[in-house]
């Protein structure tokens, strides 16, 4: 007769832990709490990996200790000298580090001789070694894309899509054979799912483009925890099921969340695909009527405003005019100004990009703004300052059909009276939709670098 | 038994998880991204599992690569989240003269 619960005593103690990682996500809520729960997940991460050091007498191997110490140095180091400016390249690679670890673990677990051998085991470990190394050679593209090593538009090649289904279905039919596989068959079968989950995952992250990137990331950390969810189940551990299948309700929420933003479903944008939704057509009536002309100079507009609205971009990331935007915000509110913040979902390139930028620069995130909030605001507003951001911004989202931005909802920066646009040129934004607002009357452009343009605003308004 | 322990085991975590993690406003999603980031790092249980379980070289320096792996991904993961999150604590003791 075995034991009712299918646990050694250790892992299921450690399941009295997974509250703690609740409660520490809970106080995300707040930037207030936010460290302490940080520190609370980090504290039941430590338990979790002390329980089954006791477990398996890990704490009495060298190697072990040698191989963990190792890995946390490497870590620890990389995050403690990393610049802000890498940290979507950073937050993509250590969640590829997760991905491949799972993916060994599943991976071994299916070798003959393997302690979990059981029929969960065989049904698990296929898929876990396929989605993690999926996530692993995926992420390693997406940090090689956001640091501009590879080019950061859509990389295709001839029968890309006939690939990615192959692979897709190869992963499929491997995961579906698991549970019926004998124990000579198994390390073949992990060798295989391994070779197509990571082929996938570099074919895949190809064809993504770099503003695609928000979802690309939020749907790779989606995977990690699966991936790591799924490898519990193939090494029978409560822990990496329980914590895994968290992540991947994170992942998957925030992947939404980057899709609704974009009018974009997760399919048309890992096929690298644009809307298939037709755009709908705004009535004429809410197309705003011909400005009067505004004065051309930039800093007559901000010296009488009243509310200014400023809208940064991801080329306020690539110019790293963080700083600048901070004078400018610091100049306009010594003049009693009302400085808002209207941020986009999918600026920049992962989830809340935008807000860590500016963070950085201790702007008071009260000033922030989301989409819905702000687009209100616009019309009673004096100045919208544009920073690096062209396609959040592109009224052509709403009215031209077919474009890659057709349909997505934009920033209404076009109905503040007066419009400043701190962008390097005129060039389209990624999506290469021409924006219309170059050319309203009621327009100026600061060509330039933005770091340079920005402080340029702010000088002039320190000065009288 | 077993199956429906891990089933529920699964919904479990699956509904407390979405409840908490849709509270998280926009203005932490990055914090919220790299901190679930650190989770996956659990991988560290298996690779230890493995490590204890290993019957050659091979499989010892698999799983050893493996618990490296998942260890950095935690430690890294973790301390990038907190320097992110220092960064909005320290702005709300300021606020704008």
């Amino acid at each position: 007769m075995t034991a009712s619960l299918p646990l050694s005593p250790w892992s299921a103690a450690s399941l009295t832990l997974v509250p703690l990682v609740w409660l520490g996500i809970r106080r995300m809520r707040s930037p207030a709490t936010a460290v302490g729960g940080n520190t609370l997940g980090a504290m039941a991460m430590t338990g979790f990996v002390a329980l089954a050091a006791i477990e398996h007498g890990l704490w009495k191997s060298p190697a072990a200790w040698a191989w963990g110490l190792g890995g946390a140095v490497a870590g620890g180091t990389l995050a403690a000298r990393a610049r802000m400016i890498r940290m979507p390249e950073l937050v993509a690679l250590f969640n590829g580090l997760g991905g491949a670890a799972s993916a060994i673990v599943a991976a071994l677990a299916l070798r003959p001789g393997s302690a979990s051998s059981g029929v969960l085991s065989r049904a698990a470990a296929p898929p876990a070694a396929a989605i993690g190394v999926l996530t692993f050679t995926g992420s390693l593209v997406a940090v090689l894309k956001l640091a501009r090593v590879l080019d950061a538009r859509p990389i295709r090649f001839r029968g890309q899509v006939a690939l990615n289904r192959i692979l897709l279905a190869g992963m499929i039919g491997g995961t579906l054979a698991g549970p019926w596989m004998n124990g000579t068959g198994t390390p073949a079968a992990a060798a295989l799912m391994l070779l197509f989950g990571g082929a996938a995952g570099v074919t895949i992250l190809l064809g993504v483009g770099g503003a695609d990137m928000p979802v690309s990331i939020s749907f790779l950390n989606a995977l990690s925890g699966a991936a790591a969810a799924v490898a519990g189940f193939a090494v029978g551990h409560p822990a990496p099921v329980a914590v895994g299948i968290v992540v991947g309700a994170g992942g998957l929420l925030l992947t939404n969340d980057m899709c609704r933003a974009m009018n974009r479903s997760l399919g048309d944008v890992l096929a690298g695909r644009i809307a298939s939704a037709p755009s709908p057509v705004l009535p004429e009536g809410a197309v705003p009527a011909a400005m009067p002309p505004s004065p051309n100079d930039p800093v007559a507009a901000l010296r009488s405003a009243r509310r200014v609205i400023i809208v940064p971009g991801y080329g306020m990331a690539l110019a790293q005019a963080q700083a600048a935007v901070r004078r400018l915000y610091d100049a306009l509110s010594r003049r009693g100004v009302e400085v808002w913040f209207g941020i986009h979902p999918v600026a920049g390139r992962m989830p809340g990009h935008m807000h860590v930028l500016l963070a950085e620069v201790e702007i008071p995130y009260d000033r922030f703004k989301d989409l819905e909030e702000i687009n209100p605001l616009f019309g009673d507003c004096d100045v919208a300052v544009i920073v690096g951001a062209n396609d959040v911004v592109n009224p052509a989202a709403r009215t031209a059909a077919g474009t890659p931005i057709s349909g997505m909802p934009v920033l209404d920066a076009g109905a503040a009276k007066t419009v400043v646009i701190c962008n390097l040129d005129r060039q389209p934004g990624y999506a290469g939709v021409p924006n219309p607002l170059y050319d309203r009357p009621h327009v100026t452009l600061c060509l330039g670098d933005a770091a340079e343009t920005v402080v340029r605003l702010a000088e002039a308004l320190e000065r009288c | 038994m077993t199956a429906l322990f891990w089933v529920g085991l699964l919904a479990v975590c699956a509904v407390s998880g979405y409840a908490v993690l849709r509270a998280v406003p926009p203005l932490l999603h990055t914090p919220l991204m790299s901190g679930m980031n650190a989770l996956s790092g659990i991988a560290m249980i298996g690779a230890m599992a493995a490590l204890s379980d290993a019957d050659s070289v091979g499989v010892e320096i698999a799983a050893g690569i493996a618990l490296a792996l998942a260890t950095a991904n935690a430690v890294g993961g973790f301390a990038i989240t907190d320097r992110m999150l220092r960064m909005f604590a320290r702005r709300s003791e300021r606020k704008p003269s």
